[in-house]
């Protein structure tokens, strides 16, 4: 494989016109610089998956939390012998990542050696440890829900004085701005201690499976592993019961005349029936409605119980085809007989006892790992980063209150460690009560990074920068994001006529018109029978699943959750194209086949 | 049912009687007990090739022959002539004819045909064991009708056990040159739309969770021989998917002549050349057959199948079987891990492999 295979150099590309100054947005460590013009060997692909969008100064919070995690889960704490952990860097806004190799023999040799006690610890123990986990994960939602921002009052209460607090208003909103922050870093460790070794497990399954059958898809071995009945799915399944609810309450009318999600609710809170539906939907919103439409990393994704205008056209859609007696259900049963079948199927391929009794051990451990992978994303993705972005709003209400912006959205247009010098200004000016320099400085600042953020938004990001590496060591970067040195390959040889490769992540082979979705907001346009091409998808995008006969992504590997949600809904997937919303348009007939990871423009 | 020493039906073999009747003949035995479908048909055994030489007194023929001298290719060719021109000459055994017209007008009457159209192939009885396969080695006569030119073409092929090729395929083997016995099989002619050969494995890298079919219009001649690039057809053992299709260009077919023997070859056009020449479901249909065959027989085969478009006479058939020598004997690396505690095994995967998972 020749190592001069390239993508454009970071430092080649241009910034989009208007958007001039975008690098004060971010921190300095976060920028491609002179100074480490070296980065520009490394391959550095664009994380479209996790930050499908340019991301505001605030949001690149979940970067850092989820990069820092990586790193200290990989590299520090677990050991994985092949892997230190995950680079970063912001480019015109976009999130292009890194892995990050260990070449030494020696050290992957003595990484191997604490990475088998420290990982080995978790393996052993995997079901129960992750039980414990769920715990702790709840905890922190609890505990981030409890932080309060207090209002300043002109006068402390007495209660702080004769009970000799010692401290005030000032001191709690601090603390509480403190306690926020710690929280999100503190959460996306829990969660890669996790993940990280998951993955590592997974991966040696793989390789089994690739040394046994040398021909096998990564979609068998998948098929073999599938976490069936993961929490991702409870939030859609909750609606498919409300959906029938609604019918049994005789308010199914309610869901299907036009008008918003507000409108709707609105309508339910006059009708006694309604009432009744209402109080079903509050008992299932906690924690099952904070899904958001995209995967949490972006404070602009809302929780179906933040707008429930998305959520309430499915809830339309579930009625009509219940009324039309359609089956709304998963059939987890046939998928378990499916994989049970599978499994050992392959099994009795294998010519040695030795053989069946390793590929035995192997698959245990990782369809329990496996089934955490899939499982955790509820909690931290969705559960706990709808809670976040919200308790950020509550923050960003202090300030509007002390006039430095106009809208509580505005606080995501600030870096969080701008967030705390903000806060200090409006803590020292009420304290001293003087004017704060703040309702001077950051309304015009922030119509200006709006600006910024706007042309940034309208930038479409090259899939990969820098130079094709020989070798890519990271479990998680291949399972999980689907890239490998042949793949990237794929990615910069010429277009191929009328065909696009990807990976072949669920089965089947489907026909359609392509509907091409490059916001969440365009969901809606989604019509029955269509191919879904986007540049990536989320599980919360399950519901739309249910009408496309098939769907396609730029970016995606088979491990990835969108690929999971496919093959649970049986839909042909092929994902990772790495071009698919540039070379399709809507409408176009589609043929996509998800055996070979094959998309055809058939027009 | 008549049980003579010189011919007994395919349905009464198996395994077994390879010494009596050869490989081929016991393995389309094989095929039937095991339930697949094969054209029906009867085995000369190798009795009725002794016999045929004591009482033409050939068996002479063969006396001064050294298995070393057959080393020189001229030494060869003239055994080999000496072999055809002899055979052709002698006449069949009286009772050995009466018994072969028999049993071909009985097949006839299967299908209600007076003198049907039949195959006629060789069956050595030392062939198309687990690690020698005699692929190709021994002839085959298509499209023979009438019984004067079934008489002819029993004596070819037991002649054919004599091709300079295959005496030099014995000679290389270590077998016998002076016992060379055969048997001979007659089978009604499937005149199939497509045909071709299946493995039970991938012959590219022995994956053995993978059917692999190649297939190409008319006889499977085309495809044995090497003369056109077939299709290629992956179907998955374990769930019986398609996993792949590969359709080639396939500018002609074989089909039979008129009366004689002879192969037509029958220039294809375009659409007809460039299209599959099988329906998915006759692909999964063959895959299915052939997992079952597997199965029962317990190791990897390779399969001559052909697929017809005579509903009332069966569709697919299978016209040969032999065991896959190449991938099952082979050194083959076991897919173990590295240590006995799955955990050390994950270790020792990130240490060996980091590089190499992703094939995409």
């Amino acid at each position: 494989m020749q190592s001069t295979l390239r993508f454009p150099s970071p430092f080649e590309v241009g910034t989009p016109p208007g958007a001039e100054g975008w690098e004060q947005l971010y921190p300095y460590y976060l920028l491609f610089s002179d100074d480490r013009r070296q980065e520009e060997r490394r391959l550095w692909f664009f994380n479209g998956m996790h930050f499908p969008e340019a991301m505001t100064p605030f949001d690149i919070i979940t970067a850092e939390a989820g990069y820092l995690a990586i790193g200290e889960m990989s590299s520090r704490m677990f050991c994985i012998p092949p892997a230190m952990g995950i680079d970063f860097r912001v480019l015109n806004g976009y999130v292009y990542i890194s892995p990050t190799p260990v070449t030494d023999p020696a050290q992957i040799e003595q990484r191997a050696a604490w990475f088998q006690e420290r990982a080995g610890y978790y393996y052993a123990n995997w079901r129960a440890f992750y039980e414990e986990w769920k715990q702790r994960l709840s905890a922190e939602v609890e505990r981030l829900v409890a932080i309060r921002f207090p209002e300043l009052p002109a006068v402390e209460p007495p209660d702080y004085v004769f009970q000799r607090r010692g401290y005030g208003a000032s001191m709690d909103n601090l603390a509480a701005y403190h306690d926020l922050i710690d929280s999100i870093f503190r959460v996306w460790q829990i969660h890669m201690e996790i993940v990280m070794i998951g993955f590592a497990a997974y991966f040696a399954f793989y390789d089994f499976c690739k040394k046994a059958f040398p021909e096998i898809s990564d979609q068998q071995v998948t098929r073999m592993v599938g976490a069936i009945d993961v929490s991702m799915f409870r939030p859609n399944d909750e609606l498919k019961r409300l959906a029938r609810r609604a019918l049994d309450l005789g308010i199914a009318d309610l869901f299907l005349a036009t008008g918003s999600g507000a409108a709707v609710f609105t309508r339910l809170r006059e009708n006694e029936a309604g009432q009744a539906w209402l109080r079903e939907w509050e008992a299932s919103a906690d924690p099952w409605f904070y899904m958001n439409t995209g995967d949490g990393f972006q404070h602009h994704h809302r929780a179906w119980i933040d707008d429930p205008t998305p959520v309430v056209s499915v809830l339309a859609d579930y009625i009509q085809r219940l009324q039309r007696g359609e089956n709304l259900e998963r059939d987890t049963a046939a998928l378990r007989e499916e994989r049970d079948r599978i499994t050992q199927g392959y099994r009795e391929l294998l010519a040695m006892d030795e053989e069946r009794q390793a590929f035995d051990q192997i698959l245990a451990l990782t369809r329990d790992v496996y089934y955490s992978i899939e499982d955790h994303k509820f909690y931290v993705e969705h559960w706990y980063q709808s809670r976040f972005w919200n308790k950020v709003r509550e923050l960003g209400r202090l300030f509007v209150a002390g006039g430095f912006f106009r809208d509580v959205e505005d606080i995501f247009l600030l870096h969080y460690t701008e967030v705390e010098r903000a806060l200090m200004d409006l803590l020292l000016s009420w304290s001293i009560g003087t004017t704060p320099r703040g309702p001077a400085y950051w309304p015009e600042e922030i119509a200006r990074r709006q600006r910024i953020m706007d042309r940034l938004r309208a930038w479409s990001p090259p899939p990969a920068l820098g130079v094709v590496p020989e070798v890519i060591g990271d479990p998680a970067i291949i399972m999980l994001w689907g890239i490998t040195p042949e793949r990237l390959h794929a990615w910069l040889s010429p277009e191929e006529g009328n065909v696009l490769r990807g990976f072949a992540a669920a089965p089947g082979v489907a026909e359609g018109p392509a509907r091409v979705v490059l916001s969440i907001e365009e969901l809606q346009e989604v019509r029955d029978g269509e191919i879904l091409v986007c540049s990536v998808t989320e599980p919360s995008w399950a519901p739309v699943l249910a009408r496309v006969r098939g769907m396609v992504s730029d970016i995606g590997g088979v491990m990835s959750h969108a690929a999971i949600v496919a093959r649970e809904y049986r839909v042909p997937a092929v994902l990772g194209t790495g071009v698919a919303t540039k070379r399709i348009r809507t409408g176009q007939y589609l043929r996509v086949d998800g055996e070979n990871g094959v998309v055809t423009i058939l027009d | 049912m008549r049980r003579s020493p010189f011919i007994r039906e395919l349905t009464t073999l198996g395994h077994a009687d390879r010494p009596l009747v050869g490989g081929k003949a016991a393995s389309l035995g094989m095929l039937l007990a095991a339930g697949c479908p094969v054209p029906p048909g009867f085995a000369l055994t190798t009795e009725a090739y002794r016999y045929f030489l004591e009482r033409n007194g050939l068996t002479g023929l063969f006396e001064f022959v050294q298995d070393e001298g057959m080393r020189s290719d001229d030494a060869a060719a003239q055994l080999s002539r000496r072999v055809e021109e002899a055979f052709l000459a002698a006449t069949l055994p009286e009772d050995l004819a009466d018994e072969l017209a028999e049993s071909y007008l009985e097949l006839g009457k299967e299908i209600g045909q007076p003198e049907p159209v039949v195959a006629v192939r060789s069956s050595a009885a030392d062939e198309d064991s687990r690690t020698a396969s005699f692929a190709g080695q021994h002839e085959t006569y298509l499209g023979i009708q009438g019984i004067d030119s079934l008489f002819r073409a029993v004596r070819r092929c037991w002649a054919s056990a004599y091709t300079p090729r295959a005496i030099a395929y014995r000679v290389h083997r270590g077998l016998s040159l002076t016992d060379a016995a055969v048997g001979v099989v007659v089978q009604l002619l499937v005149e199939p739309r497509a045909a071709g050969v299946l493995f039970t494995l991938s012959p590219r890298t022995g994956d053995r969770s993978l059917i692999v079919i190649e297939g190409s219009w008319g006889l499977g001649q085309a495809v044995v021989g090497g003369e056109v690039t077939p299709d290629e057809y992956v179907v998955s053992k374990v769930t019986l998917e398609l996993v792949r299709k590969k359709v080639n260009p396939k500018p002609f077919r074989y089909r039979r002549g008129a009366w004689d023997g002879s192969l037509v070859r029958e220039e294809l056009p375009p659409e007809l050349a460039g299209a599959p020449c099988l329906a998915e479901s006759e692909m999964i249909e063959l895959a299915r057959r052939a997992r079952e065959l597997e199965k029962r027989l317990g190791y990897p085969l390779d399969v001559e199948w052909a697929m017809c478009d005579q509903p009332e006479r069966g569709t697919v058939f299978f016209l040969q079987c032999r065991p896959e020598t190449v991938w099952t004997t082979k050194e083959r690396p076991l897919a173990t891990l590295a240590a006995s505690n799955p955990i050390m095994a994950i270790a020792q995967t990130l240490v060996r492999s980091p590089s190499r998972p992703g094939n995409g």
